[in-house]
C-alpha cells in the first residue's frame, strides 16, 4: 500500500440539540501518501476538522462517524475498538491543537505533558523522554530549550505553547501529524516563526501531516496538495500549484478571489479645511489604581492621538495587546481613559459614556468581536434591534417594523429572520445583525473592534463589501481595529500602526509599500501571501523580530 | 509570582479573623435578644427587687450591652467561656465532654464518607452516562430528599427493631471494647454518612466533568490516555478547589447540624447541649456553643480556600 492514509465515502453524524440527526460529513474520499503535506481548507463548519480527527477514530461528542473507512497504515479506524485506537494515538498518529494554550492541562509543567505520551505507551525512559524533548524543544527554535519544560503552561507564550504541541505531537516519532488551525490564534510576526519551525520539523523527521486550516495562504507555504471542502464535502482536490493557479471549483475561485486586493475606491480628502468628525488628542488609558506617578498601574494607551474625518476610514493595526481594543472602548466611554480629550463633531465628549448625551451616545457606535456574545442569545433579532429604536428615536411599534425590515435590508439578510433568535444564526450572519443594531442608532461613526476576526474569509470579503456599500449610501465613518492588515487595507484611508500601547506611525494604504517604522515593516512582512516560496524567500532581521515578539 | 501564594493564604487567614469577630459581635448582640431577663428567670417568681437587683450587678447585667461583649471576649480570649447561669458550673467543663463526643461522631464520618463520596462521585463521572453513573445518581438524589430523622428512623426500625443487631440509643459511656464501639457509633454514622456524602458525591462528579469537557482532556484522549488517567492525572487536578469546597461545606454540617440524629440516637453531643441552654435561658453556653460551630465552620471554610489556592498552578 503506497498511500499512508485512505479515506472512503466517510460519513460522520451529528447529533442536534433537539435530536434531530444530521450528516455532516457526506461521504469524502481521499488519499495521503507517506510524508506528503495535505491541507484541508474550507471555511468554519465545513468538516474539515471532523474529518482531521476522524483519522484519529474520534468524533466530538455528539458526532459519530456513521459509514465509509478510515485505513491508516493498515488499521481501520472506524472500526477498531477504543482500547486499539488509543494505542495508536500518540504514536502514530498525533495531533496539534487549535489553541495550545487551552489544550495543555493547567495544572502539570510542561515537560510533564509533553513526554506523557512515552508514559502512556511505554515507548522509552523517561530520562530518555526528556532528551528527546529538549532535542524537539531546539529543533522548533524555542528559547532555552534545557529548562522551558520545568515551566506552566501559563508561563509561556502562545507562539511558544503552539511550537511546545508540536514537540508534544512528535516526541512519539508519529508517522502522521494532524494540525488543526495551529496557527489561527496567533499574531503575524508570531505566525511566520512558528510555521517555519513546523515546516522544519516535517521536513527533518519525514512525516506526514494534515494541515487545517480557513487561511489559503498559510497553506501554501506547508502543503504538497489542497483539499477545498465546503458543507461536509470535497470540492476539489489538488497540488498546492494547481490549486493556487487554475482552480476549476467556483467555490475555490472564491476563496482565491477573497485574496485579491480590492481596490478601495479612496474619497478625496475634504476639500473645505472642515474640522474632522474625530479628534483624539493624547489620549492615555490604563487599568488598575492610579499610581504615585500619576499613571494608571498598567498604562494599556500611551498618549495616542488619531483624527477621523467626515466619511472617511481609520483603521488601527497592532497585534494582540497592542492596546488598540482598550483605545477604541476608551473612546466610546465604556472604558473611561485616564487623560487625553476626545473632539467628537467638534464638541468635547465626557471620558465616560455615563455622562454623554443621548445624541452623543447615538452618533458614536461600537460593535464588538463576537457577535456570540454581544446579542442577547434570549432575545429575538426583533428585540435586538427594537431596543436601540426605541431608546434613540423613540419609536412605536410601527415605525419600529418598518424600520427593522429597512435595517435587515440594508445588511442583506432575509426579513423573515426578525423573529429567529442569535443562536439559529451562522456566524456571518450574527455580525450582519450585530453592526445593523449599530445601524439602528443612524450614527455618524462606526468603531468596528476585531468585526471580522470570528470570520472566514469568505464571509470577510462580504462582510467588507457591505460595510464599503452602507458608507456609500449612508455617509459613515468607520474606525476598523483589526490584526488583519490586508482587511484594514481594503477599506482604510489611513492606518495607525500600534505597539505596546503606543501610535508607531501613521500610514496612507497609498505610501504602505514603504512603512517607515522598522516595526511596521516587520509587521506587514509577516502577511502570508498566496506564493508558495513566501515564507522560504522571506528575510527578516532576527535581531529586530527578537526585539518585537519578545512575548 | 512566587509570593503571591503567601499572601493570599495570609489575606484568606486574615479575612477568617475578621469574620470571627464580627460573628462574635454578632453572637453576642442575638443572644442578648432572647426575650426574658436572665436575672429574674435564675431567681424565680419569687424573688424580692433587691435581690434581682444585686444579681445584676454582680454578673454586670446592668452595664452598657458593649461592655459586657468586650468582658465576654477577654474572656473567650483567655479560655474562660463563662459559667453556666443553670448549674453554676463553668461553660468549659460543660463543653468539654461533649465536644470531643461531638468531634468523635463529625470524625468517624468525615473518615468513611469523604473517601466514600470522592470514589463515587469521580467513578461517576469516569464513566459517565453508564448505567453504573445512573444508578449513583439516582440513589444520591434519592438520599438527598430523604429528611435525616426519616432515615435515622427506618435504620431504628430496621436494625433496633426488626433485625436487633444494634442498640436503639448509643450509650457511649458503656463502651468497654472496640465491638462496643462499633455498635454504639453505627448507626449514627451511617445516618450521617447518607445525609452527607450525597452532596459531596453530587459536587464532586459535576466538578470532575466540567473538566473533562476541556480541551486539554481532548488532548489528552488524543496522546491515547486511558479513561482513568484522563479523569485522575488531568481533570482531577484542576477540579480539585471546587470539590474541597463543597467538602467542607458538606462537613461543617456535621458539627452543628446533628441535633436530629443526637436526638434520636440519645447521643451527649454539642448541639443538643444547646437546644438544653436555649430551653433554659442559658446565655454562656448558648454564646460558647454557637461560637464553637462558626469556629468549627470557618476553619472548614478557610481550610478549603487555602487548599484551593495551594492547588492553583496559576498562583505558583
Amino acid at each position: 500500500m503506497a498511500n499512508l492514509v485512505e479515506i472512503r465515502n466517510l460519513k460522520v453524524e451529528a447529533t442536534t440539540d433537539s435530536g434531530r440527526r444530521v450528516e455532516i460529513i457526506k461521504g469524502v474520499s481521499l488519499t495521503i501518501a507517506e510524508g506528503e503535506s495535505v491541507a484541508f481548507i474550507g471555511e468554519s463548519g465545513s468538516g474539515k476538522t471532523t474529518i482531521a480527527m476522524t483519522l484519529m477514530g474520534y468524533a466530538r461528542a455528539g458526532c459519530r462517524i456513521s459509514g465509509g473507512d478510515v485505513w491508516v497504515d493498515g488499521d481501520n479506524m472506524v472500526t477498531l475498538s477504543e482500547k486499539q485506537r488509543a494505542a495508536i494515538r500518540g504514536t502514530k498518529i498525533a495531533y496539534v491543537p487549535q489553541s495550545a494554550a487551552a489544550a495543555f492541562n493547567p495544572a502539570a509543567t510542561i515537560m510533564d505533558q509533553v513526554i506523557e505520551v512515552t508514559r502512556i505507551h511505554g515507548l522509552m525512559s523517561p530520562a530518555a523522554a526528556r532528551r528527546k524533548a529538549i532535542e524537539l524543544f531546539r529543533a522548533l527554535s524555542l528559547p532555552e530549550p534545557a529548562a522551558i519544560g520545568n515551566r506552566y503552561p501559563h508561563q509561556v507564550s502562545g507562539g511558544q505553547l503552539q511550537r511546545l504541541a508540536a514537540a508534544m505531537a512528535l516526541i512519539g516519532n508519529p508517522k502522521l501529524v494532524i494540525f488543526d488551525e495551529p496557527t489561527t490564534a496567533l499574531d503575524v510576526t508570531t505566525q511566520v516563526e512558528v510555521l517555519r519551525a513546523f515546516k522544519a520539523v516535517i521536513k527533518q523527521y519525514r512525516i506526514a501531516c494534515v494541515y487545517v486550516s480557513h487561511d489559503l495562504a498559510v497553506v501554501a507555504q506547508i502543503a504538497d496538495r489542497i483539499v477545498v471542502l465546503k458543507s461536509g464535502q470535497t470540492q476539489e482536490i489538488g497540488t498546492t500549484h494547481d490549486i493556487l493557479t487554475q482552480p476549476r471549483h467556483p467555490y475555490t475561485q472564491s476563496l482565491l478571489a477573497a485574496f485579491k486586493p480590492k481596490p478601495h475606491s479612496r474619497t478625496a480628502a475634504p476639500e473645505s479645511p472642515s474640522h474632522p468628525l474625530l479628534e483624539v488628542d493624547a489620549m492615555t488609558v490604563g487599568y488598575g489604581p492610579v499610581q504615585r506617578d500619576g499613571q494608571p498601574l498598567i498604562v494599556a494607551v500611551r498618549s495616542v492621538s488619531l483624527k477621523v474625518e467626515r466619511g472617511r476610514n481609520l483603521g488601527i493595526v497592532g497585534e494582540s495587546g497592542c492596546g488598540k481594543s482598550t483605545l477604541a472602548r476608551a473612546i466610546a466611554g465604556i472604558h473611561p481613559a485616564h487623560a487625553g480629550d476626545i473632539i467628537f463633531d467638534g464638541h468635547e465628549l465626557w471620558n465616560t459614556a455615563r455622562k454623554r448625551t443621548r445624541s452623543q451616545l447615538r452618533e458614536l457606535q461600537i460593535v464588538f468581536q463576537h457577535a456570540d456574545t454581544a446579542l442577547n442569545p434570549a432575545k429575538s433579532i426583533e428585540d435586538i434591534l427594537g431596543r436601540p429604536l426605541a431608546f434613540y428615536h423613540g419609536m412605536d411599534r410601527k415605525a419600529r417594523d418598518v424600520r427593522i425590515n429597512a435595517l435587515l435590508d440594508m445588511v442583506h439578510l432575509p426579513r423573515t429572520v426578525r423573529h429567529r433568535h442569535p443562536g439559529e444564526l451562522s456566524g456571518g450572519e450574527k455580525q450582519r445583525i450585530n453592526f445593523a443594531r449599530a445601524l439602528a442608532a443612524d450614527p455618524k461613526l462606526i468603531l468596528c473592534d476585531e468585526i471580522t476576526s470570528a470570520l472566514d474569509t469568505v464571509v470577510t470579503a462580504a462582510v467588507i463589501e457591505l460595510l464599503k456599500e452602507l458608507q456609500r449610501e449612508l455617509g459613515l465613518s468607520y474606525v476598523f481595529i483589526s490584526h488583519d492588515l490586508s482587511v484594514v487595507e481594503a477599506i482604510c484611508d489611513e492606518i495607525i500602526v500600534m505597539y505596546r500601547g503606543q501610535k508607531m506611525e501613521e500610514i496612507t494604504p497609498a505610501e504602505r509599500k514603504a512603512p517607515q517604522h522598522p516595526y511596521s515593516k516587520l509587521l506587514f512582512s509577516s502577511v502570508p501571501r498566496l506564493d508558495p516560496s513566501w515564507l522560504d524567500a522571506l528575510r527578516q532581521d532576527p535581531d529586530q523580530v527578537r526585539d518585537y515578539c519578545q512575548r | 509570582m512566587r509570593a503571591r501564594v503567601p499572601s493570599l493564604v495570609l489575606s484568606r487567614l486574615l479575612i477568617a479573623l475578621v469574620t470571627l469577630v464580627i460573628v462574635s459581635f454578632a453572637v453576642f448582640f442575638a443572644t442578648t435578644l432572647l426575650p426574658g431577663d436572665t436575672a429574674s428567670i435564675l431567681l424565680g417568681q419569687a424573688a424580692t427587687p433587691e435581690a434581682v437587683a444585686g444579681l445584676r450587678t454582680a454578673m454586670h447585667l446592668d452595664e452598657p450591652a458593649l461592655f459586657r461583649f468586650l468582658r465576654w471576649c477577654l474572656g473567650l480570649l483567655r479560655g474562660d467561656l463563662g459559667t453556666s447561669y443553670a448549674n453554676n458550673m463553668p461553660v468549659a467543663t460543660l463543653i468539654a465532654g461533649r465536644l470531643v463526643n461531638t468531634l468523635k461522631l463529625a470524625g468517624l464520618t468525615a473518615l468513611i464518607s469523604v473517601p466514600l463520596a470522592l470514589t463515587l462521585g469521580i467513578t461517576a463521572a469516569m464513566w459517565r452516562g453508564s448505567v453504573y453513573d445512573r444508578i449513583v445518581t439516582i440513589v444520591t438524589i434519592g438520599v438527598i430528599s430523604v429528611p435525616e430523622f426519616v432515615v435515622a428512623t427506618s435504620a431504628v426500625l430496621l436494625f433496633a427493631v426488626y433485625l436487633k443487631w444494634l442498640p436503639a440509643l448509643s450509650f457511649t459511656n458503656e463502651i468497654h471494647s472496640f465491638y462496643d464501639l462499633l455498635r454504639a457509633y453505627a448507626m449514627p454514622v451511617i445516618t450521617l454518612t447518607f445525609v452527607v456524602s450525597a452532596q459531596m458525591i453530587r459536587m464532586g462528579r459535576a466538578a470532575v466533568i466540567e473538566t473533562l469537557n476541556t480541551p486539554y482532556v481532548e488532548m489528552a484522549l488524543l496522546k491515547g490516555a486511558s479513561r482513568p488517567r484522563l479523569v485522575l492525572k488531568h481533570a482531577l487536578p484542576n477540579a480539585l478547589g471546587p470539590i474541597v469546597n463543597a467538602m467542607a461545606l458538606s462537613l461543617s454540617y456535621l458539627l452543628g447540624g446533628v441535633i436530629i440524629i443526637e436526638t434520636i440516637f440519645n447521643y451527649p453531643g454539642i448541639a443538643m447541649l444547646m437546644v438544653d441552654a436555649v430551653s433554659t435561658r442559658d446565655l454562656p453556653l448558648i454564646q460558647s456553643c454557637a461560637m464553637i460551630f462558626c469556629l468549627g465552620y470557618l476553619v472548614l471554610i478557610t481550610a478549603a480556600d487555602v487548599i484551593a489556592i495551594l492547588a492553583n498552578p496559576r498562583l505558583r
